[in-house]
């Protein structure tokens, strides 16, 4: 695997200037100080109750997500670049998820295959020739973004249904503020607070009839749920009520919600929760996470989802190899953040090229998650290649492949001191009917192990504060 | 033909019921094969029926019950002439393209059985579609007996009617449904009634799509393509969502009658 760019020295091994007086300061300080900071930030951690379960793990307890010390830095003119092409991805997106339940230009023009949209489970046709309040779908993005040197930032991934962390993102910067005032105090960094104020008013803003106040309500499936923190941390940032499915009835084709003074209209749902089990009288007949009638108060226009139902139709790892073609198409303008190289194995000529470059690629299924059901070449044995090339020819549709890709690092605090660990950012766009709006920065997760490329919370990664340095 | 048909289902709640939301599916759409000449919905509470159109081009009717709900009694009625297309189905709302009818769902999922039994039949052989989906048609009609049995009720999933080789109608259409697809042809469910001899049931089967005709209905649990005996209601992508009503509720009773309108003597058949 090529070497890996290190954020903080660079490919020379200078530190680079935004680094500098960082470096400084973790030169500086002495190691049981940072040690014990690091304890301090994960006491505070367990008080507050941050914490995430991981699904499927056998006497699964809930689990502390790493926090690294170390921030992560980005200067004023890598964000300004990566906010653009943030903002112009969200609006491709978005473009194409109406144009996909309408009049589907993109199919007609013949620029990505049809049953990409119509045998894809994410696409609902429950939503075909429906408009939605404001024609935005995509409100609240998460893209995952990596990147491999000085210049180069790839998107790695579209969240467009769900995207979370975001309250990592605040508890993180919360923390740093309280351990190292001294840090803040010789660097400039751009807030990161204003989060909630800008998602309130991106929801309000999404409202289906205006009005002053409209009533915003964050839906979660429970207490069950992996990311339930986040849920009640939001509902409390943002002052709004946070509701479970039998809190909301439908009347007369709008949603209200019980309350001790009697039922109250609701006009924006952040729900966090999947289509699936958003309404039993049209997805999933057995949900009782979700609020019967729901839908037909939505296809009445009297209330907002967030994001839209069928979003899904967007982010996965099939459309996503067709991202740039896509803004292309909607926008007419070049991809400002490019795609990590994608071979789409449906294509002969990717096929060859697959084939003939197995044991340097990452082949995956189209469909799969979590790292299942994928090759990984550069750590495979000849025989785990040769049993994949079979699975390959038998049946190509089904598989995408990339470039094994060397992740930047980021200066981490381990067992041994200070060493460089691969990291990924991702940063939430909010799309608002006045305005999009991001918080620069976002969420950097971070792979404790050494030379691991896995960044999941689930496999052991963790996080870290991301500070985009004001000039 | 012209049928009348009487349709009453009554639904009972969770007696702590403080509200509900109810979706229905009972309004029949006329085609070239059926002409509605008259349908109304009444239900027994005081509420308001709001009209639309699904994704599939049902007509549907939403409407929320203020609780304490107990029981709930809706009733469809009118009169539908009929005639036989030898199972063409032609002028009928379409908003989807019939790629879309490819998608599996949980209900028609093909699991081993189903790709061994499509696989058996070699479809591929025959000609055209319009040979294939009759073969399939008459190889379910062997393979799964229609029995008795409540056709609203929980439907089978397509997998397991084929391995209990004895499955009612809404669960038969799912096979039906699910091997077509697998085989690369358009299908999906159908519900509606069956009115023969003065009797008059709810029933479930399936359209397929061949290029050369459009889409065309097989009553495999029948062995035929749908005549002018039935009625459609509406379609989907499987008996979950064409369930006439949908509401969260304890378990609920259904009455249909048909009856030719010239003749007097009505015959009931509870499903």
């Amino acid at each position: 695997m090529p070497h890996a760019f290190d954020e903080m020295t660079g490919a020379d091994g200078a530190v680079r200037p935004a680094y500098e007086t960082l470096q400084q300061w973790l030169s500086s300080v002495p190691r049981d100080v940072l040690d014990h900071r690091r304890k301090e930030a994960e006491y505070i951690f367990r008080r507050i109750g941050i914490t995430f379960a991981v699904y499927g793990e056998q006497n699964s307890q809930e689990r502390l997500i790493p926090f690294d010390i170390v921030p992560r830095i980005i200067t004023q003119p890598e964000w300004t670049r990566l906010a653009k092409g943030l903002e112009q991805r969200v609006k491709a997106l978005n473009m194409y998820i109406r144009d996909i339940y309408s009049t589907r230009e993109i199919l007609r023009a013949g620029k990505l295959p049809e049953e990409m949209v119509f045998q894809n489970p994410a696409f609902r046709p429950e939503m075909n020739g429906r408009r939605v309040p404001h024609d935005i779908h995509v409100h609240i993005a998460g893209i995952d973004i990596v990147r491999t040197d000085p210049d180069t930032f790839y998107v790695l991934e579209d969240n467009a249904r769900t995207p979370s962390g975001v309250s990592y993102m605040l508890e993180n910067r919360e923390i740093m503020l309280r351990l190292f005032p001294e840090l803040f105090s010789i660097h400039k960094v751009a807030p990161v607070e204003n989060y909630a104020d800008n998602l309130l008013a991106t929801l309000r803003s999404l409202s289906p009839h205006g009005g002053h106040e409209p009533n915003v309500v964050i839906l979660t499936p429970g207490i069950y749920n992996s990311a339930y923190y986040e849920h009640s941390f939001l509902a409390d940032k943002l002052g709004v009520e946070l509701v479970e499915g039998r809190d909301l009835f439908v009347k007369d084709e709008t949603v209200f919600m019980r309350t001790t003074e009697g039922p109250k209209r609701v006009d924006v749902i952040y729900r966090r929760l999947d289509d699936d089990f958003l309404d039993p009288l049209v997805f999933r007949p057995d949900s009782v996470l979700g609020v019967p009638g729901l839908m037909s108060a939505y296809h009445a226009g009297n209330v907002t989802l967030t994001n839209a139902v069928g979003t899904g139709v967007a982010d996965d790892k099939a459309v996503y190899s067709y991202m740039p073609e896509i803004i292309r198409f909607y926008l007419h303008e070049e991809p400002l953040l490019p795609n990590v190289p994608t071979w789409r194995c449906r294509e002969a000529d990717h096929l060859k090229y697959v084939l003939e470059h197995l044991p340097d690629l990452v082949v995956k299924e189209v469909h799969g998650s979590g790292g299942y059901g994928m090759l990984v070449g550069p750590s495979a044995d000849r025989a785990q290649i040769e049993k994949f090339r079979e699975k390959l020819i038998a049946d190509p549709n089904n598989f995408i492949a990339q470039p094994t890709l060397a992740l930047s690092t980021c200066p981490t605090l381990v067992e041994q001191g200070i060493a460089p660990r691969h990291v990924d950012l991702r940063p939430f766009i909010l799309s608002g009917s006045d305005k999009v709006r991001i918080v620069p920065g976002g969420l950097t997760r971070v792979a404790m192990k050494e030379g691991s490329l896995v960044v999941n919370s689930s496999q052991g990664g963790g996080t870290k504060d991301t500070w985009v340095l004001d000039a | 033909m012209r049928v009348r048909i009487r349709h009453e289902i009554t639904q009972s709640f969770e007696p702590d019921t403080r509200n509900a939301a109810v979706t229905l599916h009972l309004s029949p759409r006329s085609h070239e094969g059926q002409f509605i000449q008259r349908w109304v919905l009444d239900v027994d509470c005081d509420s308001r029926l709001y009209g639309h159109e699904d994704a599939f081009g049902n007509l549907c009717h939403t409407f929320s019950v203020d609780g304490p709900a107990d029981t709930l009694t809706v009733i469809a009625q009118g009169e539908v002439e009929t005639r036989d297309t030898t199972g063409v189905v032609r002028g009928t709302v379409e908003r989807l393209p019939p790629e879309v009818y490819l998608r599996q769902t949980e209900l028609t999922h093909p699991g081993e059985a189903i790709h061994a039994f499509v696989e058996e039949l070699d479809l591929k052989a025959r000609p055209d579609p319009l040979s294939r989906l009759h073969a399939l048609m008459v190889a379910i009609h062997e393979a799964v007996r229609e029995g008795e049995g409540p056709a609203v009720a929980e439907p089978l999933t397509a997998e397991a009617a084929l391995e209990a080789k004895l499955a009612c109608a809404a669960g038969i259409s799912p096979l039906f449904t699910s091997a077509a697809r697998l085989a690369g042809l358009p299908a999906r469910h159908v519900s509606g009634y069956f009115a023969l001899d003065e009797v008059g049931t709810t029933r479930h089967w399936a359209e397929a799509y061949a290029p050369e005709f459009g889409w065309i209905a097989f009553d495999s649990g029948k062995n035929l393509c749908a005549t002018e005996n039935h009625v459609r209601l509406s379609v989907g992508l499987d008996a979950v969502s064409v369930a006439p009503p949908r509401a969260m509720g304890l378990r609920q009773q259904e009455v249909v009658s048909a009856l030719e309108p010239r003749r007097q003597a009505q015959n009931q058949a509870q499903s």
